[in-house]
This record gives structure tokens, sequence and C-alpha cells, in this order.
């Protein structure tokens, strides 16, 4: 039963980094962005928020600076897509480097140091609750909000003229701009709650998840985050369900060894990426399901006049 | 009482582009309720026009009055407050979304409201638009509608329509012409654009006259007849293409049967069962409507795809199966294509002309133990430039920076250069100007006249009309059998393209009878 | 009313990738000044550590040849499938497979003086890059899964496996459990070429494949090839190129010269197979190849300058004192500022009066 709660209380929390960071990533992407650098922008963030937290001692103000961050360094991958129409792959990488570089830089002096992790909400009886209360309602406050994300997104892309809005972006920017739709701004507002979600997300792993910071900390996360859009065929209860596959496969590096089963650490380590791949081979091999619901102008360089 | 001020006054609007003056102090009055033509051939200018008064372009000199005031329309979304709709040649549709969703973008309004809109517009203007189903499975008659309501809900006083003809049947045209006169009876004014004398002369009130970029001539087109219409349009007499008798031993070169294949992209439309066969000394034309798996059909004739599983189906050059070859190995053997896209797939469009004639000619002698050989290759370009009276900057021009017409003459003389026993050419002589158009053609005439196999596709049933010798006619990835051209006409081939291919064989006979 | 419009260059501009690539240079020097302020040093100060300091002296400049080497090699081969549209970020994951594979046989032969042994090294790194490179090429090709999250995945594995492989199969038996294998001998390292300095005959590897790659994109047919299907995937299906021929070739090309790099590590400044083979060169490549504008002359500039900012970030940590992160930072400036101006290399920008609008040429 102790496995039962483990497995299920740690995928909850290993997972909420992942789903925060995938969430803003998946928004982008429906408009059309292939935004590649989630990974510098969870860095980035990772880093901001302790520094943050740590000096103002509340959490609040370390997501919030996680997320404006975040925000900023997406933007500045919206000014070279959508401004200088430069090539997304490249400025997605550029803007990963570059917030890879920021988060150390940031973090310097930092390295190491510890702060107090994110307490547990009080959820009352129900947290008493055998069983159920220890698997899902001792959590902390993000959890639930990475579930209420979940919602919202879903709501925003199928519900919302927003979201209709951003759908038809992403499939045609150039007829959304004969439209007279605002393609950049839109985009431009896609990316940037990518990237305060990636921030988020990244602060959650710095200030909640291990309450440290230590440079790499993020460990291609970001890089699985762009993955999980593709396994989720761009369908948020998809990415999300993605999202707690991954948050299940880290846990398996614990787990493993406490049950004593001898297999190296590294090969433990490697599984996620390994897992990535494969399931990267298996989603990608049918053209039809991916072509169903990509955005069809998913990394495009944007071409208006 | 005043002369009433017209909706629309442009003038001395002038636009620049490095290579050419797109526009060059054009001057246009649309009065409301009038159906306006803007005439022209491709490269006349016509289309920079209508994005200038829509906002996507910005002139570079010249005046714009709207209701008698000054306006400097900066964007679409500004055009539209104004009131000015615009219905494009490339739908500007989203596949994914209903046509009602569609429809939503452009219009506020929920989508239940917006139904209701949808369904009375319908049917006060004639457009049968279903506002729940999607546009990807809609034909483009259908989505020619969906734009036009689009346009009709945002309550506009002018409408611009781009080519609106180009896409539709002859029968979808003239139902296009009772919604346009209905809209025009409502005071709206409607900018019509064409190079087709005869949809001008039956629908439009007045007809604005455009060559190389100025304005030519304002003219009721009602009282013009279609040759001085035609010389003020291109300056100077063009001598139709010169069509002598069949030629050659006749023998099938290119034979394709039972022909079925299912593209990856879900959307795109099967082949069923496809048969045709192409003779020497003939010129075969595939007529219908874009998008009924005429895209297919060519890749599979020039082998983009391979057809190496799909059972039963077959193509064969002179008796040999060429089915499982790529587009090199059917090029070596003389299968030549010139697709409907020049920039991008025709040619490489950052490419200098020197680099993209090896697009397709490597096999000639260019290449020597793996390397180009740069000397032949600039050479070939040159000579092709010459052959073809191509007007560039020479082999050393970016073919992005050739006009449509100078491209396409530059592709086709590529590909003639080859001495091909089959060429396909699709839509070759779209958007060119009537020049290289008719040099075009005439280059196919004296292809077959060597003996060659010609077939062409080709939305334009003028051009079919003229340079071939049977036609067949495609329908949703299904084709006609073959008819002579002599014994058919435009009316017949126009039902067919709509799907009745029985309506091929009820034209009457009597030419072919009385010929033997 | 004057005003400015961005228009297509009519012809194709020698000069405008050279252009570019200073005026991001100049960008990020501008950039870094602000940064050098933000450390409160001065920034010409801060801009001479970087990149003047390093010159003023043999050791310096030797450092800065000895970087290069790896960083040239790798830019190479990456520019080559960039042109291609074939987006291989890992190959800091094949440098490190091709370290290992040359650490193999040096570990296998140690103690031999045959002269063949380097040469074996250097193909079995090769090998190794081109193995490693090769499965995201087989997964692209056959199942059509992104090269670029494949390539990523597959370094964070190699990573592993190198910790695997020197804490255990390949750890230095008498090396006290430190996890690096034992030290290679004369005959499995490369001759240092300025005494005094750690340069190497590796170099020479980098500036050979800078010929072969300036062969390859400007005369052969398959270098022809790959750069049409980069830039119009639709004439290269027409021409009939085929893509998955064309996603091999880019990811062999780019993974043997990446492995080549990570020879160049262990069997040289090195001379064993450690936790750390590489700095980031993998990731550095990817800047070089782009500021070089993925010419084969202009990413040699590149790596010289790539390197010049890798021992400056170094210097500039030991005489003003900022942390070495701003090595980071400046990569990611002078790729993001490139990027930035990139649009001049296809566009120019024109000021527009109506004097200037021109009468009477006549349209088509």
């Amino acid at each position: 039963m102790d496995v039962l709660i483990f497995i299920v209380s740690g995928t909850l929390a290993a997972a909420t980094a992942l789903l925060f960071a995938a969430m803003g990533e998946l928004v982008a992407e429906k408009s059309g962005m292939l935004n590649l650098g989630i990974e510098g922008m969870m860095a980035t963030g990772a880093a901001m928020g302790f520094v943050a937290l740590s000096v103002s001692g509340s959490h609040s103000v370390g997501f919030l600076a996680a997320a404006v961050l975040g925000a900023v360094l997406s933007l500045i991958y919206a000014m070279l897509t959508l401004v200088f129409r430069a090539n997304q792959v490249a400025s997605g990488l550029a803007i990963g480097i570059l917030g890879l570089g920021l988060s150390s830089a940031i973090g310097k002096n930092y390295e190491g140091k510890t702060v107090t992790g994110l307490e547990e909400l009080d959820l009352g009886p129900l947290s008493d609750i055998p069983l159920l209360g220890p698997m899902f309602f001792q959590q902390d406050v993000m959890v639930y909000l990475s579930i209420v994300l979940i919602f919202a997104t879903w709501y925003l892309l199928n519900r919302t003229k927003l979201g209709l809005i951003i759908r038809a972006i992403g499939e045609s920017p150039e007829s959304a701009h004969a439209l007279g739709l605002k393609v950049r701004l839109i985009r431009a507002g896609c990316v940037a709650f990518g990237g305060a979600m990636a921030g988020i997300g990244g602060a959650y792993m710095s200030t909640a998840y291990t309450p440290l910071w230590a440079e790499g900390m993020i460990a291609g996360r970001g890089w699985i985050v762009v993955a999980l859009t593709v396994f989720g065929t761009w369908i948020v209860k998809r990415v999300a369900f993605g999202a707690y596959l991954f948050g299940s496969i880290s846990l398996l590096e614990l787990s493993i060894q406490a049950f004593g089963v001898n297999v190296p650490s590294q090969l433990m380590s490697a599984m996620p990426y390994i897992v990535t791949i494969v399931m990267l081979a298996v989603i990608s091999r049918n053209p039809v399901f991916i072509r169903l619901n990509s955005p069809a102008s998913l990394g495009a360089t944007l071409k208006l006049n | 009482m005043a002369e009433p001020t017209p909706l629309l006054r442009l003038r001395g609007v002038t636009k620049a582009y490095p290579a050419v003056l797109a526009n060059d102090a054009v001057d246009l009055d649309v009065m409301p309720g009038e159906i306006h033509a803007v005439l022209g051939e491709n490269g006349a200018g016509k289309s920079t026009l209508m994005k200038i008064i829509y906002g996507s372009v910005r002139p570079d000199a010249g005046t714009v009055e709207w209701n008698g005031q000054p306006v400097d329309i900066q964007s679409p979304a500004m055009a539209r407050e104004l009131g000015i709709g615009m219905v494009f040649q490339h739908f500007s549709l989203f596949d994914t979304l209903t046509a009602a969703e569609n429809i939503s973008l452009a219009v506020p309004g929920t989508i239940a409201e917006l139904s209701e809109r949808i369904r009375a517009a319908s049917a006060q203007f004639g457009l049968d638009v279903e506002p729940g189903a999607r546009v990807q499975s809609m034909t483009v008659g259908e989505r020619q509608r969906i734009e036009i309501l689009r346009c009709i809900l945002q309550e506009p006083r002018l409408i611009i329509m781009d080519e609106p003809t180009s896409v539709l049947p002859p029968q979808g045209i003239l139902k296009l012409f009772e919604t346009l006169r209905a809209l025009a009876s409502e005071g709206i004014g409607i900018v019509f654009i064409s190079h087709k004398l005869d949809e001008i002369r039956a629908l439009c009130d007045t007809a604005t006259v455009m060559r190389g970029g100025r304005v030519v001539g304002v003219v009721d087109p009602r009282v013009e007849d279609a040759q001085s219409l035609t010389r003020m349009m291109i300056g100077r007499e063009i001598a139709p293409p010169t069509h002598g008798a069949e030629r050659g031993d006749r023998h099938t070169v290119l034979e394709v049967t039972g022909l079925n294949y299912t593209p990856e992209d879900p959307f795109a439309t099967v082949l069923k069962d496809v048969h045709l066969s192409v003779r020497s000394g003939e010129i075969l034309g595939i007529a219908g409507v874009s998008g009924n798996g005429q895209d297919a059909l060519t890749r599979a004739l020039a082998g983009e795809i391979v057809l190496r599983s799909d059972k039963g189906s077959s193509v064969m050059l002179e008796g040999t199966p060429i089915g499982a070859l790529g587009p090199d190995g059917r090029r070596a053997l003389g299968v030549n294509f010139i697709p409907e896209e020049r920039l991008g797939r025709g040619a490489v469009p950052i490419h200098t002309l020197a680099e993209n004639v090896g697009l397709t000619t490597h096999h000639g002698g260019l290449v020597k133990w793996g390397f180009l050989r740069l000397g032949q290759r600039r050479q070939l370009a040159s000579d092709t430039i010459d052959t073809m009276d191509v007007r560039c900057g020479g082999p050393d021009a970016t073919a992005q920076s050739l006009s449509g017409g100078n491209l396409q003459k530059f592709i086709v003389g590529r590909e003639l250069a080859l001495r091909p026993k089959v060429l396909i050419a699709s839509q070759p002589t779209w958007g060119v100007d009537v020049g290289a158009a008719a040099a075009i053609r005439q280059k196919l005439i004296d292809l077959r006249d060597e003996g060659a196999a010609v077939l062409i596709v080709s939305e334009e049933l003028e051009e079919i009309f003229e340079i071939c010798d049977r036609i067949q006619v495609m329908f949703r990835g299904r084709l006609s059998e073959a008819v002579r051209v002599r014994t058919t006409d435009i009316n017949h081939v126009g039902l067919a393209m709509a799907g009745d291919f029985d309506a091929l064989h009820a034209a009457p006979v009597e030419k072919e009878a009385a010929l033997g | 009313m004057a005003r400015f419009v961005i228009e297509a260059r009519p012809e194709r501009s020698v000069w405008a990738p050279i252009q570019v690539s200073l005026l991001a240079i100049l960008l990020t020097c501008i950039g870094g000044s602000f940064l050098f302020m933000a450390y409160g040093v001065a920034p010409l100060k801060g801009l001479e550590a970087v990149f003047i300091d390093p010159l003023r002296s043999t050791y310096g400049i030797g450092e800065v040849l000895l970087k290069m080497a790896p960083l040239l090699l790798i830019a190479q081969g990456l520019a080559i499938g960039f042109r291609a549209q074939v987006w291989n970020i890992g190959a800091e994951g094949q440098l490190i497979v091709g370290a290992i594979g040359a650490s193999l046989l040096a570990i296998q032969f140690d103690g031999t003086t045959s002269p063949l042994l380097l040469p074996g090294m250097i193909i079995a790194g090769m090998v190794g890059g081109m193995a490693w490179a090769g499965v995201a090429a087989f997964l692209r090709a056959q199942f059509n899964a992104n090269e670029i999250l494949v390539t990523f995945m597959l370094t964070s594995v190699a990573l592993q496996l190198l910790y695997y492989l020197v804490s255990g199969p390949m750890r230095d038996p008498m090396g006290f459990n430190f996890p690096q294998s034992i030290s290679f001998g004369p005959s499995a390292t490369f001759p240092i070429l300025i005494p005094g300095t750690r340069v190497n005959a590796s170099l020479f590897l980098g500036l050979g494949v800078t010929v072969l790659a300036l062969i390859f994109v400007q005369r052969s047919l398959a270098g022809y090839k790959l750069s049409v299907g980069g830039v119009a995937p639709g004439a290269a299906m027409y021409a009939g190129f085929s893509s998955k021929r064309a996603i091999w070739l880019a990811l062999l090309i780019s993974g043997g010269a990446a492995g080549l790099a990570g020879v160049g590590e262990v069997a040289g400044p090195l001379g064993m197979l450690q936790r750390n083979v590489s700095p980031g060169y993998g990731y550095a490549g990817i800047i070089v190849a782009v500021l070089g504008g993925l010419h084969p002359i202009g990413i040699l500039f590149a790596s010289a300058l790539m390197a010049l900012v890798y021992v400056g970030g170094d210097f500039a940590l030991l005489t003003v004192g900022v942390p070495n992160a701003v090595t980071g930072i400046f990569q990611g400036m002078l790729l993001t500022f490139y990027l930035a101006c990139s649009f001049l290399l296809t566009q120019r920008i024109r000021r527009i009066t109506p004097e200037t609008v021109p009468k009477g040429a006549p349209a088509e």
C-alpha cells in the first residue's frame, strides 16, 4: 500500500514541472511557434525563482520572478522569429543557450544552497481519507494548480474564441493575416505564456520539488516537454497523460533501487531519454496521426507582407 | 445635381518593386451598386492594385478616397473597418475548422448566432453553405461560397473579387454571377478582377483596362467588342499557335492502367482506377477544376509517387513498366515533367539559373566522378536563356528575380533540352503573361510535331481547346474516357468537370463523322 | 513622405553574410558591455579581457587554437546538415561516443609503439560518432522521428554511457577509483605543434575537414542535392533527390566530424577518457556553424572567434573577476544577434522618398 501511495503522490509531484512547461509549450505550438528554448527558460526560471525566494522569503515572489523572466526570454524568441523572420529552430536553440548561460550567471552565488520547500496545502478532512488522502491530498498548491492548468488550457483552446483564433493562426498564419487577425501579437502572446509557464515549471523544480539550485538541474526536462507535445499529438489530455507518464518514470530510479534490483544507476538515469526516443519513433511513424492534429504551420518561418 | 460621389476613388497610385513598376499612376473610380471590372493580363498590376485597396500593400505614391474622404488604408483590418471586403483567389479558409467557425474569425457573434445569419444570407443570395460542416471535406465551389458569405456578413460597401471564376466550372460561374448581381442591387460596389473577356462583358457595368502597370482605358464592356478589348489589354496582336495535323507514327508512348493511389495526407484526393494513354505526336489534355486529383496524378506519372505496392496500378513507357522508378529514373528514360509551382518546385528560388539547370539535367554530362562541371552547367543555362528568349540578368540571376513568365520559359526550355519522349506539363501557362504563354504553347506544339507525346493538365478550358488533340476530364480522383477535341465543346466538357462524364459523349459528333 | 521599406535583394550578395556576422559581433560587444557593467567591471576592460588578453601570449594563442580544433570539426559537419535542414543538435553526444570509441583502442593497445594506433583511433572515433548519429538518421528516415529531439536525447544517453564506462569497465584499475581511464601513451596521443602550448596536430584534422567541406559544398553533386533539399524540399522531390538519403548523409557526416572532435580531446589535451570530455563543444559548434553562415570559410573564422570567447571567459574570470558563466551568455548573444540580423542575408533596407520612385520602368 505504501508503494502505491509513493507512486501516485510521487508521480503527481514529479509531473508538475513538466505540466506547467508542457501546457505553455502546447499553447505556443498551437499558434505555430516551435519554441525549442524551453530548456533554457526552465533553467532560468529555476535560478531566478530560487534567488527571488532566497531574497524575499516568499514563494509567490519566486514564482512570479521566474514567470516574468521566462516570458521575457521567450519574447526574444518571438522577436527573432516574428519581426526578424529568423528560422524557428535556430532561434529556439539561441534562447535555449542564452537561457542556460543566464541561469548559471544568476545562480552563481547560490550554488548548492537550500531553501524551505513549498508546504503542503491543508485540505482539512480530505487529506485524512485513508489511502486517497496521502495519494492525492497531501500535495503543495502548485500540484493542484498544474491540474487546474490542464483544464484551463483545454478550455482555452477548444471552447473560446481566442482558442479558435490561436488554432487558426497555427494552421495558416497567412490566411489569418489576410482576415485581419493580429498574427504577430497573438503568436507573441502565446509564446510569452509558454515562457512564463516554463519559468514557473523551472522554479517549481528549484523551490519545491528539490529545494536547491544546482547548475544543470533541469537536465533535459525542457526537451522532454517539447517531445511531450509530439507524443500527445497536440491534444491537451494526451500531453497531460504523457507528463504523468514521465513523472512516474523519473520515480523509477528511486523505486528500483528501493526494491534492491541491481542495475547500473546510469541506465536508470538514461531511462527517460531512452523512453522518449522509443515513444517518438512509435508515435511519429504514422504520418496521418501526426498530420491530423499538428498545427500545419508549426516551425515554418512567417511570410507576411 | 452634382455628380454622385464614388465609393472608392484612386488617383495616381504608384507602387514599385525592385524589378518592376507594378502600378504606375493608376486612377480608379467605383460607384455604389456598380460591378466594375479590372481587366488585364497576368502581370498587368491588377493584384498589386487590389492589395493596395485592401491595405495589405502600401503605395509609394498616390491618393485613395473613400466616400469622398481621403484615407490611408494601412492594414486589411482598417480596410474592413471602412467597409471593404475581399474574396481571395486562393482562399483564406482554415481546413480544420467548420464553415461557421471560419466565418466567426472575421465576424463578431457566437457560433449559434452566426449559423442563423449564415442560413439567412445563404437563402437571400443563393449561396448554399452548411454552417457546421468542416471545410476540409468541401469542394472548391463550396469554399468560395464560404468566402463570399464571410465577406457579406461583414456588411461591406465594396467587395473585391480576385479572379473568382478561375476555380469554378462553367455552370458554377453563372450561379456566381447571379449572386453578384443580387449584391450589386443592394448598393454594394463590386470590383471584379479577371482576364476573361466574355465573363466581363456578361457581368460588368464598367471596365478599367490595365497594361504594364498603367490604366490604358475605362470602357463600357457591354458595348466594346472582344477584339478591341483584347487589343487594349495586350497592346499588340498575338497570333494563335499554329497547330498542324497529327504527326508521327502514333504509337502509344505512355500508358496508365488501373491507377489507384491513396495519399498520406488524409485530406487529399484519392485516385481511383485511372486509365490514360498518350500517343506519339499528340497532346492529351486533362481538364478539371483543381483539387480533383491532378496533383497526385502528375506526381504518379513523373515518379514522385512510386507505385511499388499499389496492386494493379501500372505505368508503362513504350511497353516497359516504369511505375517503380523515381523521377530520376524516369527522366533518364525520357519522361519529363513541368510542375505547376515554379518557385520552390520547378526551380529553387534562391539558387541561380545556372544552379537551377542542374536540378533535372545532371545526367547529361554535367557531372563527372560525382563532381559538378560548373562550366558546362553555366553554358547550358546560357543556351536555354537564349533559345527561350528568357529576359533575365543572365545565368547568375536568382530564380526568384525572374517574372513568372520568364521563369516558366526557362523551366520549359530546360526540360525541352532533354529531348523528352513524354512531356507532362501541369498548368503550363498559369499566371504567365500573354506573350510568354503563346511562346510556351507553341513550344509544346512543336514538341508534339516532332513526334513526342505531350500531356497537359489545365484548368483553362480555352487553353485545352487551343492546343490539345484529345481531352480527358478529372473529377474527384476519377478520369473520364478520352474524347477528341473536335467532337466536343466547352459546355459539354464543363458539365463533365462538374462530374457528369456522360455529357462528353452527348456532344455532337457530326464534325468527326464528316471528316471521316 | 520618406520611409524605409524592407525588400528582397534582387541578386545574391557575397558580402551580406560577412556584414551580418560582423554586425552580430558588434552587437554582442555592446550587449557584453552591459553585462560587464552589471558585474561592476568597466566595459572596455571586460571586453579587452575576453577578446584581446588571450592573444597577448603564446600560451593564450595556443589555448585558442586548441579549442578551435573541435569547434571547427563539429561546425563543418553540422553546417552540412543545417544546409539540408537536418538539425543535428546532438554533436555533444556524438563527440562523447567518438571519444569512447577512440579510447577503447587506446586502452586495448596500451603500451604499443605502433604508428597505426593513432590512425586507428581516428577511424574508431569517426565510426563511433557516425553510429550515434546513425541511430537518429535511422529513426528519422524509417519512423519520421524528429531528429532534433532524438539527437538531443541521445546526447543525454551518451553522457550516462560515458559515466558508466569510466566508473566501471573502462576505469583505470590503479586509479584509486577515480572515474577516469588510464593515461594514454605517446603513440595514442597527437603530437604537440607549438612547444609551450597544448596545441596539437588535431588542428590539422579540422583544417583538412574544412577543405573537404569546401569541395563537398561547392563542387559535389551530393552537396548540391543536400542544399536543394534544404532550401526547397519541393524542388528536391521534383528532381528526385531522396530525402532519406539526405538525412542519412547529413547525419553521418556531422556525426563523423563530431566523433573526430572527440578523438582530438581524448588523444589531445585530456590524454585519457574522463567524465568531462567536452565543455559543451557540441552545442557551441551549432553557434559556430550558424555564425559562419553555414559556409566552410566563414566557419573557419567563426570557430576561431568562438574559441577566443571560451578562452577569454576563463581570462576574464582571472583578470577582472567575472564568473565564466559569461561565456555562455556571450555564446547565446552571438547566436541571437546573428539571427536577428540574418534577415539582411536575403533582404535589404531601402529608403523611399517620392523622388526615388522610378518613373517609366515598364512592368512585365
